[in-house]
Formats: structure tokens, C-alpha cells, sequence
């Protein structure tokens, strides 16, 4: 039931850099991925981007030395479709992912600590309704836990070059897409913005 | 110079070429990809297991996942859950950027002042999102970087379809005129 104590240790040290990097980034709050869904606040793409460009390198490189090896989850279409759709709408009502919830509870707020209460319920309610949604799941079949380069018989070092090159591009694009600093007199709604980005 | 610790942001590109880096990190040293929804599900399996005696038998959950040698366990994925809780905390002490508002601005401006009204439909949206997420096996950080980094089919599907329906909705919500109230 339990991990190592090493391995336990282990996790809670990459948690808390990670947490640290999620509050820092400015995404633990309601109007950064809010924003983002309004197309106004490109901080989420750049965040994730970057991370997706940048492990995506090191990831590669330790699974072509032995170091690691990939987890990749199964492409069940039925459950990643219907999932994919039931988490976009519950991210933008709660303002928050899973991980940003967590984050946004260590900083204090209230309306994500909500959030987590109802993350637990939903999970207790998809385990007890496991047998049942296996239909749904396999609805659209099972083509396993396939990487693009599987699917295209091809190697990763094309991809994870043609994502870098995307990611600059779109940065380029991005440039001065901002954060919320780039926020116009027209936000006359009395209430104060960017409570102190420092840019 | 400013300690760095001591700033409300950091620039997004540094912070994403930080989530990056921990994970080499997390694959090197735990053969592990950054993920939060797991050990939500983990959890929601032994309470189940604790509070109801006779689900193991009942439910083909708990059979599925000891054949596939993912039993629900309190492991690395829950100390990085617990993780990540501790170093907003910190992060967020440091730069005196913390907060407990309960009603953000934009909902306000949309749906009112109410810290009841807000509360519960955060409630009921963090269920809906997780949910989804198990119905996927994974979110933003399982699918969305960890598994777009590895290149994974089903995490690009997966990444592609929430963007979409999230931008549909925040503007289903908000409409255009949302954009001023961020």
C-alpha cells in the first residue's frame, strides 16, 4: 500500500519544486487560466509549451540510454474524447487543473480548496462507476499505448525537432501576447488587475 | 540584487523550461512521469475499499488494477500531490503573494457576489474535471505535458479536445466582453 520511504521522500522534493514553479508561473489563479480559455492571457500555452519543448529533449535522451523508459497511456478514444470534453468544461468553470487546484489551495484560496473537495468526489464516483463506463471507455477501440513515432514508423528525433522549431515560432508569434500586464485602459471593471506582476 | 524566491512571478518561459527539467528529474530518479490525477483516483479507491467491505469483489476495479500491477497505493504520485501543495504555500509566503479570496473578479462580474454560489459550483466543477481526467487517465500535467512531451498519441487527442471545449466554454460563459474582466 505504501512506497518506499525513499521513493515517498522523492516525490514530495519534485512536488514542491513543482508547486513552487506553478505559483511562480502565476497559473494557481482563476483569471491566468480563465484568460487563457478567452484567449487573452497566453501564459498557460507558454508554460506548457516550453515544458512539453524542453522534456521532450531530456525525456528522449534518457530513454535512449537506458536511464528511464516511457509511460505513455493508451489511446482509448472513447475515454480520452468524452474525457477530454468533461475536463475542458470543468477547467473553466473551476478556473483551475487538478495540479493548479492543489497549488491554488497553498496559496490560500478558497473558491480552489472547494475545488479539490469536489476532484476527491468526482474520483470516488469514477471509481464506483468503473465496471460501468468500461463500455464508454472502449466505445471507440483500443489502439494502446502508441507515441506518435509508433504510429508513423518513424524516429522521435524528427518530431522533437519540428516541436522546437513550433515552439519558437509560436513564441515569436506570442511575443508580446502577454500576460496580464498587457492589459488595456479598457478594463474599467473597478477591479484591480494584476495584483502585482511586476512587468 | 532581489532574491528571486522573494518575486511574485517568474517569467513563463523559465518556469516552463523549469517543469521541463523536473522532468528529467522525475524520470531519471523515479522512472516517473509528472502527474496529479492518479493519486486522486488512488485515494477514491481505498476509501472506497476502507468504507465498503465486499467492493473488491463487486467492483472489476480493483481485479483490473492489481492485473495490470497498478494497485491503489499511497506512493510517489501522492507525496507529489502533497508536494505541490507545500511549495505554493512557500512559493506563494515568500512573495506575499497569497490569497483567500473565495469569488474571482471575472465570476463576479458574471455571476455575482456570492461566496456560496461560487463554492458550490467549484465543487461541482472539480468533480466534473476529474472525473474527465480518470475517464482519460490523465490532465494537464499526466496528459497535457508529460504525455505531449513523450509524444503520446493519446495525450495530443487528449490536449487538443479540452483546449478546444475550454475555449468553447470560457466564452460560452463569458463571452467576448469576458476579456475585459480578467
Amino acid at each position: 500500500m505504501f512506497d518506499s520511504i525513499e521513493k515517498l521522500l522523492l516525490g514530495l522534493a519534485t512536488g514542491i519544486v513543482f508547486g513552487f514553479l506553478l505559483q511562480k508561473g502565476q497559473v494557481a489563479k482563476f483569471s491566468v487560466i480563465v484568460g487563457q480559455f478567452l484567449l487573452k492571457d497566453w501564459t498557460v500555452v507558454k508554460i506548457m509549451g516550453t515544458a512539453v519543448v524542453v522534456g521532450s529533449v531530456g525525456v528522449f535522451a534518457l530513454v535512449a540510454a537506458g536511464q528511464a523508459s516511457l509511460h505513455v497511456k493508451p489511446l482509448l478514444l472513447g475515454g480520452v474524447l468524452l474525457g477530454g470534453a468533461l475536463f475542458g468544461v470543468g477547467m473553466t468553470v473551476l478556473g483551475y487543473c487538478p495540479g493548479t487546484t492543489v497549488a491554488a489551495c497553498g496559496e490560500g484560496r478558497r473558491d480552489a480548496m472547494a475545488g479539490v473537495l469536489g476532484m476527491f468526489a468526482g474520483a470516488l464516483a469514477f471509481v464506483a462507476a468503473w465496471p460501468a463506463l468500461q463500455p464508454v471507455v472502449k466505445a471507440l477501440g483500443n489502439e494502446g499505448k502508441v507515441t506518435i513515432p509508433d504510429l508513423t514508423g518513424t524516429s522521435p528525433w524528427p518530431w522533437i525537432t519540428g516541436l522546437a522549431l513550433a515552439g519558437i515560432a509560436g513564441a515569436v508569434l506570442l511575443r508580446g501576447f502577454g500576460n496580464r500586464t498587457r492589459l488595456t485602459p479598457v478594463a474599467e471593471s473597478g477591479i484591480p488587475v494584476g495584483s502585482g506582476a511586476e512587468t | 540584487m532581489t532574491n528571486p524566491l522573494s518575486l511574485k512571478s517568474w517569467p513563463p518561459y523559465a518556469v516552463g523550461v523549469g517543469i521541463g527539467l523536473l522532468s528529467w528529474f522525475a524520470f531519471a530518479t523515479a522512472d516517473k512521469p509528472l502527474g496529479i490525477s492518479t493519486s486522486f483516483e488512488n485515494t477514491a479507491a481505498l476509501t472506497e475499499k476502507a468504507a465498503l467491505p465486499g467492493i473488491e469483489q463487486s467492483n472489476g476495479y480493483f481485479a483490473a488494477k492489481a492485473a495490470e500491477g497498478t494497485p491503489p497505493k499511497i506512493g510517489w504520485e501522492w507525496m507529489l500531490v502533497l508536494g505541490v501543495f507545500v511549495g505554493a504555500f512557500f512559493s506563494a509566503r515568500l512573495s506575499g503573494d497569497h490569497s483567500s479570496e473565495t469569488v474571482p473578479a471575472l465570476w463576479r462580474w458574471r455571476f455575482g457576489a456570492s461566496p456560496a454560489k461560487r463554492l458550490a459550483v467549484a465543487f461541482l466543477a472539480g468533480a466534473v474535471m476529474m472525473f474527465g481526467a480518470r475517464l482519460a487517465q490523465g490532465c494537464t500535467s499526466g496528459h497535457g505535458i508529460s504525455g505531449s512531451l513523450q509524444l503520446a498519441a493519446s495525450s495530443w487527442v487528449f490536449s487538443a479536445v479540452f483546449f478546444a471545449v475550454a475555449t468553447a466554454t470560457a466564452f460560452a460563459l463569458y463571452g467576448r466582453e469576458g476579456a475585459d474582466h480578467v
